[in-house]
């Protein structure tokens, strides 16, 4: 079964130098898309991606880059919503790309949905009260 | 003028034995919608309109009473926010939109704005210990010249906010026409029209249920950060003048209202500190304001819907920091609501920056309240000047200072 997967990538000093992801579609026939990404040479980096293949590729994938020595995180735990600190303004709304965030339009809550987030961060620069944060 | 249905003394004997029967200002379309003016102006004594959003010109005035020996303040932080205190030996004055002092601003751009003036008054009104450090100058009869301790609202003589300028009647759409991300007060603008973020409660907010000023005035008691609070005077900016629609509903910011209010009645969840990305700080109040239905005239306002109210586009990279006075179109609050906005063929996604779903709680406590006889209603002293009062906000025409036209002082 094809699956689409979110996750976060953690390169230490050592995997940022070698290409790895590519190998991703070269050796696994993954399809790959980089929402972000924030790699040097000589520095740790980071990348999000988003990984569309067979499952059981899509896990001999991972596996590889882990055993290249980069870490591995779902997405999903990497932007949250602090719903103690949200006052439903709104500000995040018109900058999520996704519409990860957005209006309940019974209640007029501002909800998340964590799935559709892509780690953009727009709402962490957007929320007066930082409710947003990003974990990474 | 419509005939008086009711005055405001009737309507406090009904509230008093609880016989008052109160609506929010969204419960009043349906009503109208249901039953017609007329029917509903006779039945509904009181309308609760309210607003959730950031109000800059916001600030509180405390009294710390007095050390030994005696001080007299010139210049004093409250958790490193300065306090203005160029009033009486121990008054002090703090702003929403004050800075702490060891905050690099935009040095570091666009700047977090961590810590403000906002934030301490949230604090305070938590309850929370909040460190005044403060310094004179010295004088015979107040000789002290530093103080560092710690104070609580509950040990303050008096704490109550003072909010020059709050309920905006009506406010601009903003958005970005330009080829970078800009940082406005109405929230992070993307470029090429990415994004709008608009200001008002719209149908819920007080002043666009009485657009002419009518009922609301001078000592009008209201829902102020979750206690009680008077209209103290026209706001700052206070503009009667801008153009209506058929309605009478000002097409852009219009009038405004100083208030006040005791501090040590509020509870923070109503009063939040804001940390606006590369604009600085801020305080999002919430406040609401009951409208007597003393006739139909009264009544036919709070019929507004979001769809009469109109607001202006205008883009924040230009147009609104030179001053240019250009305005891209109008869009009114029920399509702004909705998520997206159209225009120049382009659907933009709308950010409300003031909260709907908080405006509309502020409504139901105050229904609440009048309910259950806690809270009866003021007659102004007087109104607000309305259309007829030839009253206009100006823009300062400057006077350059060139040194051969007077003395300098």
């Amino acid at each position: 079964m094809v699956s689409t997967k979110k996750v976060v990538l953690h390169f230490p000093r050592e995997a940022a130098e070698r290409p790895v992801v590519c190998e991703l579609a070269l050796r696994f026939g993954l399809t790959f898309n980089i929402l972000r990404a924030s790699i040097s040479p000589h520095h740790e980096g980071l990348m999000v991606l988003e990984i569309i293949g067979e499952n059981a590729k899509n896990e001999e994938g991972l596996k590889y880059l882990q055993e290249k020595g980069v870490e591995i995180q779902p997405l999903s735990q990497d932007i949250k919503k602090n719903d103690q600190l949200c006052i439903d303004c709104g500000s995040c709304l018109g900058v999520c790309p996704t519409t990860a965030l957005y209006m309940d339009k019974a209640s007029y809550q501002v909800k998340f949905e964590e799935s559709k987030c892509i780690a953009c961060e727009l709402c962490v620069l957007a929320c007066p009260t930082r409710a947003m944060e990003a974990l990474f | 003028m419509s005939s008086a249905l009711r005055s405001y003394q009737e309507i406090n004997e009904k509230i008093k034995k609880g016989k008052a029967v109160v609506v929010t200002a969204e419960e009043i379309i349906e009503l109208i919608d249901k039953n017609g003016i007329e029917k509903t102006a006779r039945e509904v004594d009181v309308v609760t309109t309210g607003t959730f959003g950031a109000m800059c010109s916001s600030g509180a005035m405390i009294n710390i009473g007095h050390t030994k020996p005696r001080m007299k303040i010139s210049e004093a932080y409250l958790n490193g926010v300065m306090a203005y205190g160029g009033l009486a030996a121990v008054d002090l004055y703090i702003g929403a939109t004050q800075v702490a002092k060891d905050d690099p601003l935009n040095k570091i751009y666009p700047g977090e704005f961590k810590y403000g003036g906002g934030h301490v008054i949230q604090d305070l009104v938590s309850g929370k210990d909040i460190l005044l450090e403060a310094y004179g100058y010295g004088t015979d009869d107040y000789p002290r010249k530093k103080l560092l301790t710690w104070i609580n609202i509950k040990d303050l003589n008096q704490a109550y906010l003072f909010n020059p300028r709050n309920a905006y009647q009506n406010y601009n759409v903003a958005v970005n026409c330009s080829d970078k991300i800009i940082y406005t007060y109405l929230g992070v603008l993307l470029p090429h029209l990415g994004n709008a973020g608009f200001s008002s409660a719209g149908q819920l907010s007080p002043l666009l249920n009485d657009p002419y000023y009518r009922v609301i005035g001078v000592g009008t008691k209201i829902f102020l950060g979750g206690g009680v609070g008077y209209v103290a005077w026209q706001g700052t900016q206070h503009d009667p003048s801008v153009e209506r629609n058929d309605k009478g509903i000002p097409r852009g910011g219009a009038g405004t209202l100083a208030v006040i209010g005791d501090m040590k009645g509020m509870d923070p969840n109503w009063l939040w500190g804001l940390s606006i990305r590369g604009y600085g700080c801020s305080l999002a109040v919430g406040l609401g304001v009951p409208i007597p239905i003393l006739d139909e005239e009264t009544l036919q306002y709070c019929a507004v819907r979001d769809q009469d109210i109109e607001a202006p586009i205008i883009d924040y990279s230009n147009a609104y920091p030179n001053g240019t006075g250009e305005i891209l179109g109008y869009v009114n609050y029920a399509e702004l609501r909705s998520g997206k906005i159209y225009h120049a063929g382009k659907e933009i996604p709308t950010s409300p920056i003031s909260s709907y779903s908080r405006a509309r709680e502020i409504c139901s406590i105050l229904k609440k309240w009048i309910q259950n006889g806690d809270f009866t209603l003021t007659q102004p002293t007087f109104v607000l000047p309305s259309t007829d009062s030839g009253v206009r906000f100006r823009n300062l025409a400057e006077r350059p200072y060139n040194n051969t036209n007077g003395v300098r002082r």
